[in-house]
């Protein structure tokens, strides 16, 4: 039994984990129509500036700095950030199209950097970092991973929440839906796509913190497109592009299938469970196509969300008269 | 009020609009039209900053807004439409209204998250303004809708909408008049010379519809191959051959005074 809630927690952390990225590329693609599928990169980045700055001194790369979490987590939106910055300042000017093709190439080129760059990154080897709060509440990291994941999901949540209903994500919908439209009505297009961009990737770097101090170890296979890059695309895509709170719900199921389906060919026999891996990233593709065949909206649709906004101005004005 | 000085633009080997210069006086309703072909949207998307002159100048109030883009020229007062409906497709007609007006405090993401009340007064603000200019278009009962469900009537007067979201000067509207039925042909016509003569909006107006153009724009130029053909009322307009010639090709002109 306890294993059993252990392992539910342990879950609970990493979709909390892929909630947050779900919810970067949310600002990204959801709102402004930005095709970045190079997520991985700035994940990437976020998770091994947070290993540098806050691991144990190590003579097999740069650092540890033994710095506080919190240090951690806020170099990691700075890196990523910066990083998204001079990516966005060269390719937001072009079609959306180059920006796919920038995105993914960056991506590759981080990973590969991560790999070879030993001095920095520890390389192959990887990095150890050590966990945070071991000893709180009677010393069950997970609990406690769990408790801080919720709490720094619902603060992300609650901020991108107040930016979608702002007039500065009605902007990044009006680019979505129609560029020239919205350099009609006097809108920089580019300077808000640079936020949106830049905003997105902190958040993704973020999520890398979180990750790497979940794990304590980091390697660049972490970052491969498939886990770090395309199930956040199904995980949004699923859930409800342009809704927050699809991208998380999204996060969740996507994960509960991932790993229910590794959990099966786990039960299969030695050689043909090596062989089902590749059938489980078939299946997630299959799932995708159903899902924009048969509710392209995903679960929670953002005309969904609209309504239940209307109906709540509603509600409002009747109380005022 | 808009001074076009010598526009040339060339795509590759087609000249659109060739060594182009006119004026649109303020405070007037002036009517461009012409062939197809003749150039008038390509220098209405150089007018707006759409795209750039391959030489040339824009005027705007005497200020020289050549290489300005297209959202500093709405700073300035410059507002503009597109022939083909450009609403924001997944978004309430009332969002496409309210998105417009400049400077809103809560297009800053500092305010939106630090200073919630004083966004929360300007959203306030510039969603009384929309429902206003819904009520003038007399579309109150579609704002929850998504503009992409309107029809296409609606669709033009939503984008005239926008225009009277701004503290706008002068307003270029791209064949407003296309595919619109007469009732609301109407309602168009009414709404654009009101704009002119309560608010001093000052228009130019693409449009094939030479009824619309008759009824509220003076002067009318024509263009033909990139330049301007000729200027004037629209009875001058009608009596003058050269028109009759660049609409209809050789002879119109003396079959027109054979029928009269």
């Amino acid at each position: 039994m306890a294993g059993i809630i252990e392992y539910a927690m342990f879950t609970l952390c990493l979709i909390g984990i892929y909630g947050i990225l779900a919810l970067g590329l949310n600002i990204q693609w959801g709102l402004t129509g930005l095709f970045n599928i190079g997520v991985a990169a700035f994940f990437a980045v976020g998770a091994y500036t947070s290993g540098i700055l806050t691991g144990p001194p190590s003579e097999a790369h740069l650092g540890g700095f033994a710095m506080p979490l919190l240090v951690g987590m806020l170099g990691a939106i700075v890196t990523s950030g910066i990083l998204a910055l001079l990516v966005g300042l060269i390719t937001l000017n072009l079609r959306a199209d180059y920006l796919a093709i920038a995105s993914i190439g960056i991506a590759e080129i981080v990973r590969l950097f991560l790999k070879t760059e030993g001095w920095l990154t520890g390389g192959v080897r990887g990095m150890e970092i050590g966990r945070p709060f071991e000893d709180w509440l009677g010393g069950n990291f997970t609990l406690n991973f769990l408790i801080f994941t919720i709490i720094v999901v619902a603060i992300v949540y609650v901020l991108l929440e107040i930016a979608r209903r702002a007039p500065w994500g009605r902007v990044l919908r009006s680019i979505r839906e129609n560029e020239d439209a919205t350099m009609a009505a006097g809108k920089s297009v580019l300077a808000f796509r640079l936020q949106a961009f830049v905003l997105g990737s902190c958040v993704m770097g973020l999520a890398g913190a979180m990750y790497a101090h979940f794990f304590g170890f980091l390697s660049p296979e972490a970052f491969r497109p498939m886990l770090a890059t395309f199930l956040v695309w199904v995980m949004l895509i699923a859930g409800g592009s342009g809704n927050n709170k699809g991208a998380l719900i999204g996060a969740l199921v996507i994960w509960l299938i991932w790993s229910g389906t590794e959990f099966a060919t786990g039960l299969l026999p030695a050689d043909l469970s090596t062989r089902a891996g590749s059938l489980r990233i078939l299946l997630i593709g299959i799932l995708l196509e159903i899902i924009l065949v048969t509710r392209p909206e995903g679960l929670l649709s953002e005309a969904g969300e609209r309504k239940r906004q209307i109906a709540r101005e509603k509600r409002r004005a009747g109380e005022e008269t | 009020m808009i001074e076009v000085r010598n526009i040339t633009k060339t795509f590759g080997g087609l000249v659109a609009v060739d060594n182009c210069s006119l004026d649109v006086g303020a405070g007037t309703i002036t009517g461009m039209i012409g062939p197809n072909g003749a150039g008038k949207s390509t220098l209405f998307n150089i007018i707006a900053g759409f795209l750039p002159p391959s030489s040339g100048q824009i005027l705007l109030d005497g200020k020289d807004v050549t290489n300005l883009p297209p959202h500093k020229r709405f700073e300035l007062g410059m507002v503009r439409t597109f022939q083909v409906p450009s609403e924001l497709a997944r978004m309430t007609a009332l969002e496409n209204l309210m998105l417009v007006p400049g400077q809103q405090s809560g297009e800053s993401l500092i305010n939106a998250w630090f200073r919630p009340g004083r966004v929360r007064a300007d959203e306030a603000r510039t969603r009384q303004r929309a429902e206003e200019v819904l009520q003038t278009l007399e579309m109150t009962h579609v704002r929850n809708e998504l503009a992409g469900n309107l029809s296409g009537g609606q669709k033009k007067l939503l984008e005239i909408g926008r225009t009277m979201m701004t503290p706008a000067k002068v307003v270029l509207l791209d064949e407003p008049g296309a595919g619109v039925n007469r009732t609301l042909m109407g309602k168009i016509t009414e709404v654009i010379r009101r704009l002119n003569r309560e608010h001093g909006y000052t228009f130019c107006i693409i449009e094939h519809d030479m009824d619309l153009i008759a009824e509220l724009c003076d002067p009318v130029i024509v263009m033909t191959q990139g330049s301007v053909l000729t200027q004037g009322t629209m009875d001058e307009i009608r009596r003058n051959e050269d028109v009759l010639e660049a609409y209809f090709g050789g002879g119109a002109a003396a079959a027109a005074d054979a029928d009269a």
